[in-house]
Formats: C-alpha cells, structure tokens, sequence
C-alpha cells in the first residue's frame, strides 16, 4: 500500500446504513449520525443491548443505566434537530469507573467504593456530556488502577475479547475489551505507568496518555496525582483525536492543568511524514521483548520508512530504573491519596467494631484487595522517618534524569517508537502472584509518565498465537495533534487496527 | 539551685478569608454543622484542591510586618495522620519551605523592651470539630471549620517568663488584627497558642527538656499554664527527676496541666510534598503591592509617637496595643503641644480604659469621644479646670452630658467648675483664711510644714474646690513670709 492511499478504504468498509452500527468506528458513526442513517437511541440501543448479551463473557462493565442513557440519547437527537450537533453528539462513550460520574457508580474497581455514587461528574464526564456523548455505562478496572491485567478489581477480571483464557491488560482493562468487543465505539482511560497503551496493546486497539496536565483530573479518582493523565481510547487515531477535543481543557479546578489555548488535536490528520525523524531507543529493543512483538514492531518501522520517515539512534540510559523508581513514588502518593477511605463518611464501613481504631483497621482490612494493600504498605514505608530520603527523594532525583534522557532523545528525533508492551497477553492468574513479574509488563511505558510526555499504542499486528501487538509512538511534550498524524498515517496504510478479535465481526 | 524559664510558642491565626484555603466554601463562624463544607471540604473521591490567593496576600502582609522574608517559593506538604475530622486523613501544610522565614515581634515588660525572633510561618488548613457530648457516646464530626486558612507563627525559645510569654502574644494578636489578616476571637479559636515550655538551670547554655501545653485559649490560661508548668518541672527536677518530653493539655478549671501523649506515641507525619498543589511562587510585583498596602505598623508608630508627642516608650507601648486605639489617641492629640499629648495619654491609658475595662467595652465603643477628650484636656491645660475637677467632667460626659467636640465647655459653664483665677479675690479669701486660723499660722511660722497643707486645705474648701492649688499656695506662701 502506498503512502497516499485514499481514506476511501475505510468508506468503502465501514459506509454507514450499510454496515451494523457497533462495527463502526467511532468517526463512522458520528458521520452515521450526522447523515441521519440512525438515531443516537438506535445506536445507544444497539450497544446496550450487546453490552447485555456479551458484557458478562468479558466483565468489562460494572455499571449500566439504560434509562439514563436513552435519555441522553434522546437529549442528543432532540439537539441534532434543533441543529446543535458536534461530533460527538449522541455518540455512545463508556466511562473508566474512575470517573466519578453524577447518579453512577463511581467505585474505582473498590468494594471500599462499590456503595459510593457520586453527586458530581469530574471534568473529563461533564466535558463529554456538553459535547454530547452519551454515557453508555462505566467500565471496569484494576482496583484503584493498581494492577497491569484487570485482576484485582474487587469485581472480578476482564477476559480479553481476542482470548477469554488471557487478560486484556490493566488498568483500562475494562474500557479496552469494551472497544476491542465493540461495545463501546470509545471509552475513557487513565494512565499512571501505562494503564491505557499497555491494555490498548493487549487489547487490539488503540489509546493515548496526553501531557501531563492536557486533560483535568478533577473528579478522576486519584491514585498517584503526578502521574495520572485522563486519555481516549478507541479504534483509529482519528477517534482518538475526535475524543481528545472534548475532554482536553483547562480546569480552574486541577492547580496541575496547563492554562493553554484549545487545539483541535486532528488538525495535522493527513500530512505528510517525509523526512519525520523516528528515534529507536536501543533500551526498547533489549533483551525481554518476545520475539514476536519484536518482530511486529520492525515490520511497523519498516511501514514507516516506506512513508518517507528516517530512522535514528537514540539511548534512554536511565529508563532501566524507571520501574523501580515508579514503585517508589506512585505508592508513596498512593498511600496518602487512598487514606481518605476510612468508612467515616461515605463508602463501605465495616458492620462491626468496638472503637473508632477498629472501625478504621477493619474498614480498610476489609475494603481493600491485597495489591493495593502491599502498594499502600509500600508508600507508607517509603515515606516513613528515616527512609524518606533514601527512597522518596532518590527516586524523584531518578524521575529528573530519566525526563533529561528523554529531552535529549528528542533533539535528535521527531517521535521515539517502541513495543508498549514485551509481550502480548498473557494467561489470567500467570503474573498474579509474582508483582514483581507484573510490573515489569510495564517497562515500556512508565518513563513516559515519570517525564510526563505524550504515549499512545496502535495495532501493528498479531503474535504466533493470533493475540495483537501494540506499537508504541512517544512524542515530545504538546505534540499530541503530530502523535495522531503519525499514528493516523500509518493506519491509512495497514489495517490492524480494523480487526476484530476472531468472535467479533469486524 | 536558681532555674531559668524557656518558652517558645506556636501560635495559630485564622486567617480572616471570605472563602476557605482550598476551596470556595464559606468560612463564616457559626453556621449548623455541615452546611459549610463543599465536596472538596469532605474529600469525595476525585476532589482537588485549589489554592485561595487571598489566603496568600494576608501571609504576605505577615511577613512583610515582622521584617521576615517571604520566600519567593514554598512548598505545599502533606502531613499524614488519621482522625475522623480530618477528612482526607493528611492535613495540606508547609514543612521543609514555609512562605515566611524569619522575622521579629518587639514586646514590652514593664520598661524593658525586647525583639523575639520568630523561627517561620507558615500556611496550612484546618481541621474539623469532633463533637463528644449528645450523641449517646458516639462521636459528631462537624466539618464547617475544615480547610479555614490558618497561619501557624512559631516563634524562637527566647521568652524567659510567663509575662514575656503573654507580652509576645499580646503583642502578636494586636499585630495579627493591626494588619487585618486575623479577626483575634479567642474564645471561637481565631488564635490560638501552644507553648513549648522547658527549665534549666541559670547559666546553662542547653536547652532543658520541653514539653508542649496545649488548650491556653485565654493570655490569662497561658499565663497560668506556664507558671504551673514551670512550677512542675522544676519540682521534677529538684525531686531528681527527669522532665518526659510530651504533649500535655491544661485543665483551666483545675489550673494545671496533665499530659495528653508522650513522644513515644507521636505520629510519623510522614511528610511529603502535595503532588495536587504546584510550588507557591510569590513575584516581585506582588509582594510590592502588598507592601504598598500595609498600613503604618506599630512598631514605627511607637517610634513615631514617642518621638512626636514626647511620651514615654512605655505609653506609646499602650496607645499603640491596637490600630483603633492609636486612632484615638492620635484624634485627640494629633497636632496638639507636648502638654495637651501627654495629658492626652494619661487620660487615654488611665481613667477612658479603667472606663472600657469596666464595662466590658472596646475602644470603639468608647462613650467619650477622641475630640471631646481634646477638648477636656485642652481645659486642663489652660489652667479652665484642674486635674480633680475634670475626672468629674469626664464622668459627666461619659454619663452622656454634653454634646458636640465642645461638651467639656458646657459642662464646665453649666456646673460653674471653671476655677477661680482671679488673684484679686483669691487674695481676699486667702487674708480671712489666715486672719481666722491664727493657731495653724503660727505653727507654720515655728517650722510645722503640715500646717501650711491645712491652710491651703481651707482656702480650697472656701471656693469650693475651684481655685487652683498651685496659685493658692503661693498666695499664701507670699502671705506668710512677708
């Protein structure tokens, strides 16, 4: 396929009224709908009615609230009559169940929050709502996003749609088999060390973690507030910008969230990439990266410079300590940002206790899973007299210089490319009782959030065993609009990111 | 053995913000519980906090008032510990950078003047109430007061008596509400004091071992802990004993203090940077405006005043405890010669505040107007009234007779206090004084200085109390010598 291959090849596949609407990306059906080919409520109706049918075999949604919903979508319609439509009015968008999200569920993947609906919508929910999006249900994850396989949250894992015996990867598990199954034609995301490109990876579609500050984390419940970045999942690059567009924004309300003008984060969407300059960290290509994934990755550099892009050199010598680093400071904030679940005011509280010591012991024994327990230990330990300087301060020294390799990196280069993940998914319970084994599926991705760059993973193909590949493009701070180009121009070209798991049709 | 006292104290001002520290909330005292406190105030899960800048302006003016200085960058830290009022279990302070280092509060004891260095100040959010009583042994949690902007003000070891101790307080709550950051209100906690209090022996350049009394929500209560702590700790040590470095709490009704929690049991605060707040960075164009807004301090109104109306360190000490009394006082005597200011002074410091004491009232409640005074003492000064007569016109004032700047005259006219300055009719009462007490006359004459007081007493009696005593005297001097 060449390079100026016609976006005609995704219309002749997905033309809208021709095609079954959950098969659509998220772009087709807002062009669906904004041709009037169906209704939001059909469309709403259509995923509900697929969440209910196949939600159960994956478990990726904890909450659904079809009334809700089908008045949104009526709320939607109504606006496109009236001739107040964006392009995401009454599009179908599932939530992370980090979100809080006014009259839902909002319980992080807790049984600490399993009774908690929130009074109020965090900025990335309310963003969405006035851009019109409907709320289709709110997706499961790890608890409290700690976890790289969806298996810690108290509701029980995803099953990855490509293979049901895998995990879909963690911890925007929910929300990746949600895109992956087309139950969702997009879903919100967080990332803290690679929660939405490592499940995107494993999951066969594609997500991006803004700048750190791009996206407010007002109302996204907090797990380490230096590192969480709200993102987009979905099915193509143009999807994700489409997304991006709404829940970007400054936030009075977040003291992190940068004060800059608004971008239209698809405007580069089509440019050319001749002469773009792809820089390959050697440390991305080391030892620990399965020979199959390795193997995509090359073939997906080699699609690149058929599109006219160089390929240079670069070195990221500190990235090595970026997991250790990672499981010092994210534990540390970890452990203070989760102290306020105490069962003194909202959430689960223990049935029975003699004093208010036990009330706290009991609530928090009880109310926790055991991985966010050892990172609430960690954090704790970390910071405690004594050891704060050793760890604490060490690690935050190591997070300055891993950020410093990345900024030479990127005067070298335009984006840097990579594997996101070492492997593709993994069995269910494989990793689960080895954390350390665990973490390390996040290698890849973690500097990123240490530096608080952009990352975003796309399809680039299938291993051995038919399980997808995910490609990961690191740009430099604010270059999201470029990241999607990069991403979109590949996609203009391949269609991994057009397949379906093989129950799926695609 | 001979002990010396050592107190340093901590002092927490409420800042008088319309909205709390990091939220909008309303920070209005009294409100029924829980009707003030936002989603950010009982930490709701996904909440953030956002920093109120006129929190920061009132620490600026602080730092700015005590010659400390503002550091152009703090940190916002969290210090980790759970308890039911404090929703998010980790209280938003500042610890390794505070936004003001250094500085220092002049006091007053007795004569003797005295610069405590204060170590720091720093900005922090308050907690909640827990309410122990009728809830049937459960505890309330009241959770209005959470996240009100405090300055915590930590002042050196460098107070040797529990008098330092309240003239630093003093001198610090006059400040505080001088510069309009803090409203004082002692008794709905606006200020309150700890005290690190500790004893060695005199001479001794080490530090004895201190122990930090908590609840002192009077100058009175942390006069009395202190001198009840001192007490204590030297009993210890004289017992030969060891003082137990601890947190302890005073018992007002029982007028001592009992110990609350040893440092074996202190919290790992486990201090680390907010990740929710970035650097507080303060600019040079800020902390100018802010400067240029400050109003004239006291220390440089004493200076000012001693200077300019010639009284004494001490009474400008006085006149300047708070902005509205120096008000007054300078709407009395602004202007005026030496004289009329200093009598001005006295009058202020003596019978207008015994007045204000009485009655519970502050100076702005004051019966007695600052022109009115002026007036009064203007009348001293002329030789109109004397000193005696006049308390009765102020009394007479106060009693509300009298109106306008000129109510002293009219009182004066219409009670006929004005004194008898006419020598021609002094001299003749004085001759019919000396003609008909022969007896005291030549006692004075035979060297009994008593006798001349009687006589003088007599001539006073004779006008009803309004001739002036110093033109008696020397009538009458002249009189009998001749």
């Amino acid at each position: 396929m060449d390079a100026g291959v016609s976006p005609g090849f995704r219309t002749r596949r997905e033309s809208p009224g021709q095609t079954p609407v959950h098969t659509l990306t998220l772009k087709a059906l807002s062009d669906g709908l904004a041709a009037g080919a169906f209704s939001s409520v059909e469309a709403t109706s259509l995923f509900l009615k697929r969440i209910k049918a196949l939600g159960p075999k994956y478990n990726c949604f904890v909450a659904l609230d079809e009334e809700r919903s089908l008045a949104q979508a009526r709320e939607a319609d109504r606006a496109r009559v009236a001739g107040r439509a964006g392009a995401l009015t009454g599009v179908p968008i599932a939530h992370k169940d980090i979100f809080c999200a006014k009259g839902w569920l909002s319980s992080c993947g807790s049984k600490m929050l399993s009774n908690f609906v929130s009074p109020y919508d965090a900025h990335v929910v309310e963003k969405l709502i006035d851009a019109g999006a409907v709320t289709l249900g709110k997706t499961n994850m790890d608890e409290f996003a700690m976890g790289s396989s969806n298996e810690t949250s108290w509701y029980g894992p995803v099953r990855n749609p490509w293979d049901t015996q895998t995990v879909p990867g963690g911890s925007s598990g929910g929300s990746a088999a949600a895109v992956a199954a087309r139950l969702a034609p997009g879903a919100t995301g967080t990332d803290t060390g690679g929660s939405i490109r490592q499940p995107a990876a494993l999951s066969g579609i594609c997500g991006l973690k803004p700048t750190y500050g791009v996206v407010s984390r007002y109302g996204m419940i907090a797990f380490a507030s230096s590192l969480d970045q709200a993102g987009p999942m979905a099915r193509s690059a143009e999807d994700m910008g489409l997304m991006l567009n709404a829940m970007a924004g400054f936030d009075a309300r977040d003291s992190t969230s940068l004060e800059r003008p608004a971008e239209d984060y698809g405007r580069d969407l089509g440019k050319d990439l001749s002469g773009l300059r792809i820089g390959l960290p050697s440390e991305f290509f080391a030892d620990g990266v399965a020979p199959d994934v390795a193997k995509a990755v090359e073939a997906a550099i080699a699609q690149y410079k058929a599109l006219g892009c160089e390929t240079v050199e670069v070195t990221l010598p500190n990235m090595r300590l970026s997991v250790p680093v990672y499981y010092v400071l994210a534990p540390a904030e970890a452990s203070s940002n989760l102290a306020r679940f105490d069962g003194v005011r909202y959430g689960y509280r223990t049935p029975k206790y003699r004093d208010l010591d036990e009330m706290y012991e009991k609530t928090r024994a009880e109310g926790f899973g055991a991985e966010v327990k050892r990172r609430i230990l960690i954090g704790t330990y970390v910071l405690s007299h004594g050891y704060y300087d050793a760890y604490y301060i060490r690690a935050q020294k190591l997070r300055r210089l891993i950020a410093q390799d990345f900024a030479s990196a990127f005067a070298k280069c335009d984006v840097i490319m990579g594997p996101t993940s070492p492997t593709t998914a993994f069995r269910l319970g494989e990793k689960a009782a080895d954390p350390v084994r665990m973490y390390l599926s996040d290698i890849y991705t973690i500097a990123v959030n240490l530096a608080g760059l952009p990352g975003l993973s796309i399809p680039c193909g299938l291993d051995g065993k038919g399980l997808p590949v995910g490609l990961q493009i690191i740009g430099d701070y604010f270059r999201e609009a470029q990241m999607l180009n990069v991403a979109h121009r590949y996609q203009l070209a391949t269609d991994w990111h057009l397949r379906a798991p093989p129950d799926i049709d695609a | 053995m001979k002990w010396e006292t050592v107190i340093g104290l901590e002092v927490h001002a409420q800042l008088n913000t319309r909205s709390k520290i990091f939220s909008g909330t309303s920070t209005a005292f009294g409100a029924a519980p829980n009707t003030q406190a936002s989603a950010v105030d009982i930490a709701l899960p996904g909440v953030l906090p956002v920093l109120n800048r006129a929190a920061v302006e009132k620490a600026i003016r602080f730092g700015l008032s005590v010659g400390a200085t503002v550091n152009r960058r703090s940190i916002f830290a969290r210090k980790n510990y759970f308890y039911p009022d404090l929703p998010k279990n980790y209280q938003i302070s500042q610890y390794e950078i505070p936004v003001v280092s250094g500085g220092t509060v002049a006091i007053v004891v007795g004569e003797t003047e005295k610069s405590v260095r204060l170590t720091r100040a720093h900005l922090e959010e308050d907690a909640g109430k827990s309410l122990h009583e009728d809830f049937h042994g459960e505890t309330g949690i009241d959770l209005n007061r959470t996240g009100t902007p405090l300055l915590e003000i930590v002042s050196e070891p460098e107070m040797r008596s529990s008098a330092e101790a309240v003239a630093y307080a003093k001198a610090l709550h006059g400040l505080v509400r001088w510069i309009d950051i803090c409203d004082g209100n002692m008794q709905e906690g606006s200020f309150r004091c700890d005290a690190n209090v500790s004893v060695r022996p005199a001479g001794a350049d080490v530090l004895g071992t201190r122990c930090e009394v908590k609840n002192l929500n009077s100058f009175r209560f942390l006069e009395r802990a202190i001198e009840y702590e001192v007490r204590r700790q030297i009993e210890v040590l004289e017992d030969g004993g060891r003082v137990v470095q601890e947190t302890r709490l005073y018992d007002p009704d029982r007028d001592e203090t009992r110990s609350m929690r040893s440092k074996e049991d202190a919290h790992d605060y486990r201090y680390f940077p907010d990740p929710d707040l970035l650097p507080l960075e303060i600019s040079g164009e800020w902390l100018e405006a802010v400067r240029a807004r400050l109003p004239e301090l006291p220390g440089a109104k004493r200076e000012r005043f001693v200077a300019q109306y010639a009284i004494t360190p001490y009474d400008a000490a006085v006149l300047t405890g708070s902005r509205e009394l120096a008000d007054y006082f300078e709407g009395a005597a602004g202007g005026a010669p030496g004289p009329v200011a200093k009598l001005c002074s006295n009058w202020i410091a003596g019978a207008l505040s015994a007045r204000l004491n009485d009655e519970g009232l502050d100076i702005g409640q004051s019966r007695v107007a600052s022109a009115q005074l002026r007036r009064l003492v203007e009348r001293i000064a002329d030789g109109t009234v004397s000193g005696k007569t006049a308390r009765d016109v102020f009394d007479a004032m106060w009693g509300g007779e009298g109106t306008g700047d000129a109510a002293a005259d009219l009182i004066i006219e219409s009670h006929g206090l004005r004194q008898i300055s006419d020598s021609g009719a002094l001299e003749k009462i004085a001759d019919d004084v000396i003609a008909a007490n022969a007896q005291q006359v030549a006692d004075y004459r035979g060297g009994k200085e008593k006798a001349f007081n009687a006589l003088v007493g007599q001539v006073m009696k004779a006008t009803k109390g309004k001739a002036n005593p110093q033109q008696v005297t020397e009538i009458l001097k002249r009189k009998l010598t001749s």
